[in-house]
């Protein structure tokens, strides 16, 4: 043993009782002040996410702005209308990959975004639910009355890209399934699929209602992803949400069942477009659309899938294939 | 405020409080998961920090690792695992002990360095077998200390226990991942605030029971 040392202070807590005190003080004050103010932070002020101006003109220079939706396939179908455009001699600014409805469609309000592929049903239930049955040719006639002043939609393209009852050919085989009908009495379904699919009118909801199905969904939120495939193939779940145009479906050999009684929305590609889209823009866009079959948009997924190409690279070889540049 | 308002009526509004999907099946599955995370990870890391700590061996690999370990992100990891392993709960789970392992180890290894090595030499020169040493002499001093790594590890699982929900499991991420894609913000805004107060709950009752365990008659040098 050392020859003893002055004893040192006994460690006490790493934080004293009064700097905690203090610490914690702050904490809540700091708390209080934030949760007092009643600005709503999941409000989006105009532009600030988009990084466009907030007069509703656009960049200063003038360029269309084009943007997409998260969605790899949503971005091809941009990039598409983005390249015409740009041929047509108009200059486009590229904001791809955005988010949700509730984050692009006050930028597209506000005059930030001038052009986004959307999807008929979808856009028209995120406005008004009420009036989001028919055909598409209904749905769009619709959008005409439900979409804010300044919007409106340009003729939809014959390609679809919506939710769907999939499964596996095994599965389809076994229980005779063709159609969503089918599945009525059939014990135990579940379907993997995003969260808000439950509550949506095409969901399990409507499955017992039109079909007298009874499913229960499995959240997987990756919006008809590997995923949600994966939980399909390995047999988790004996149905899957995985959109029309997903090339994985022909990959896996599964089966869409069918929908005669169309509670599955129709999701057909629709222009969604401001006022600064003038007629030779929109003449332009309706050259792409007047092409795009559910087959090319197919087609179009299965080079960025399988082939990983980018989105710029598929646009360009597709439009030239299809002769649409150099008019 | 008012969005802060909205949320907590969310939450206390009764219909949420019975039903399968009900608040208190939500909050015992989210617990249940983080028990099996921050357990298993005990398991592992517990007797291996332990052992680097007593033998005061192997501390610089074992770091290294834990500190990679760390900066693994675990979104990344349940998508990852949930590719392999399929949908359920074995994916978020295994990426949740990934998350546990280095709160865990740190506080194992550091346990049985906080003991003062004189005592530990004392025991030695009394005869005792190195496990005596271990079970005896260190494990009893440095339990607050492991005690503290598993509330860290416990407090960061439970924050991110949400994310089993990612994966078709159940958990208060079912509220947070709906309300988000619904746009439903006060719904997110309750899931995210029960979260919050159960990850301060387990922190309190963790230091309780850190405070608890120490040693008493422990001489503070």
């Amino acid at each position: 043993m050392t020859a003893s040392r002055t004893p040192r202070p006994s460690r006490g807590p790493a934080l004293g009782r009064r700097s905690f005190a203090a610490l914690a003080g702050t904490g809540l004050v700091a708390a209080g002040a934030a949760a007092c103010s009643n600005e709503d932070p999941l409000a989006k002020e105009s532009g600030s996410s988009s990084g466009g101006s907030s007069d509703g003109g656009g960049p200063a220079t003038g360029a269309l702005v084009i943007g997409s939706q998260q969605y790899y396939s949503n971005e091809i179908i941009a990039e598409l209308f983005a390249q015409v455009l740009e041929d047509s001699g108009a200059s486009v600014e590229r904001q791809y990959q955005i988010g949700q409805r509730d984050v692009y469609m006050p930028e597209l309000e506000s005059g930030a975004i001038d052009l986004l592929p959307e999807y008929l049903g979808n856009l028209l239930q995120y406005l008004d639910e009420s009036a989001a049955t028919g055909t598409a040719d209904d749905l769009a006639i619709a959008l005409g009355e439900a979409l804010p002043d300044g919007l409106r939609v340009l003729p939809h393209a014959e390609a679809t890209d919506q939710d769907s009852y999939t499964t596996t050919k095994d599965f389809a085989s076994q229980n005779q399934l063709a159609a969503i009908g089918d599945l009525a009495g059939v014990e135990d379904l579940k379907i993997a699929a995003n969260p808000e699919f439950e509550e949506r009118p095409y969901g399990p909801q409507g499955a017992k209602s039109v079909y007298d199905a009874d499913i229960t969904v499995v959240p997987v939120s990756d919006s008809g992803g590997p995923l949600t495939l994966q939980a399909l193939l390995d047999g988790t779940t004996q149905l899957a949400d995985i959109y029309t145009a997903d090339p994985s479906i022909a990959e896996n050999d599964l089966v869409t069942l069918e929908d005669p009684e169309s509670m599955i929305l129709p999701q057909n590609v629709a222009p969604l477009v401001s006022e600064r889209i003038d007629e030779d823009a929109a003449a332009a866009i309706k050259t792409v659309t007047d092409v795009l079959t559910t087959e090319e948009l197919i087609a179009l997924n299965t080079k960025s899938v399988t082939d990983k190409q980018d989105s710029a690279t598929i646009a360009k070889a597709w439009l030239t294939e299809k002769g649409l540049l150099g008019s | 405020m008012t969005q802060l308002l909205e949320a907590l009526a969310w939450i206390a509004d009764p219909t949420r409080w019975s039903g399968p999907g009900s608040i208190p099946v939500r909050l015992l599955e989210h617990l249940w998961y983080t028990l099996l995370g921050v357990g298993i990870a005990a398991l592992v890391a517990i007797p291996v920090g332990l052992l680097v700590g007593h033998t005061r061996r192997g501390r610089g690999p074992v770091v290294a690792l834990s500190g990679a370990a760390r900066a693994l992100p675990t979104l990344g990891l349940v998508t990852l695992f949930g590719l392999w392993l399929g949908i359920g709960l074995t994916a978020p789970v295994l990426a949740f002990v990934i998350l546990a392992i280095p709160s865990l180890l740190a506080g194992a290894y550091s346990a049985c360095e906080a003991v003062d090595p004189r005592t530990v030499d004392a025991a030695r020169a009394q005869g005792m077998t190195e496990w005596q040493i271990l079970t005896r002499v260190e494990v009893p001093l440095g339990l607050p200390l492991l005690i503290g790594g598993v509330r860290l590890a416990a407090v960061q699982v439970v924050a991110t226990v949400m994310l089993a929900s990612y994966i078709g499991n159940g958990g208060l991420g079912r509220f947070i991942f709906l309300g988000l894609n619904l746009s439903d913000y006060p719904q997110m805004l309750g899931g995210s605030i029960l979260v919050v107060a159960l990850a301060l709950v387990i922190d309190l009752a963790l230091r309780l029971v850190e405070r608890l365990t120490a040693p008493r008659g422990a001489a503070r040098t």
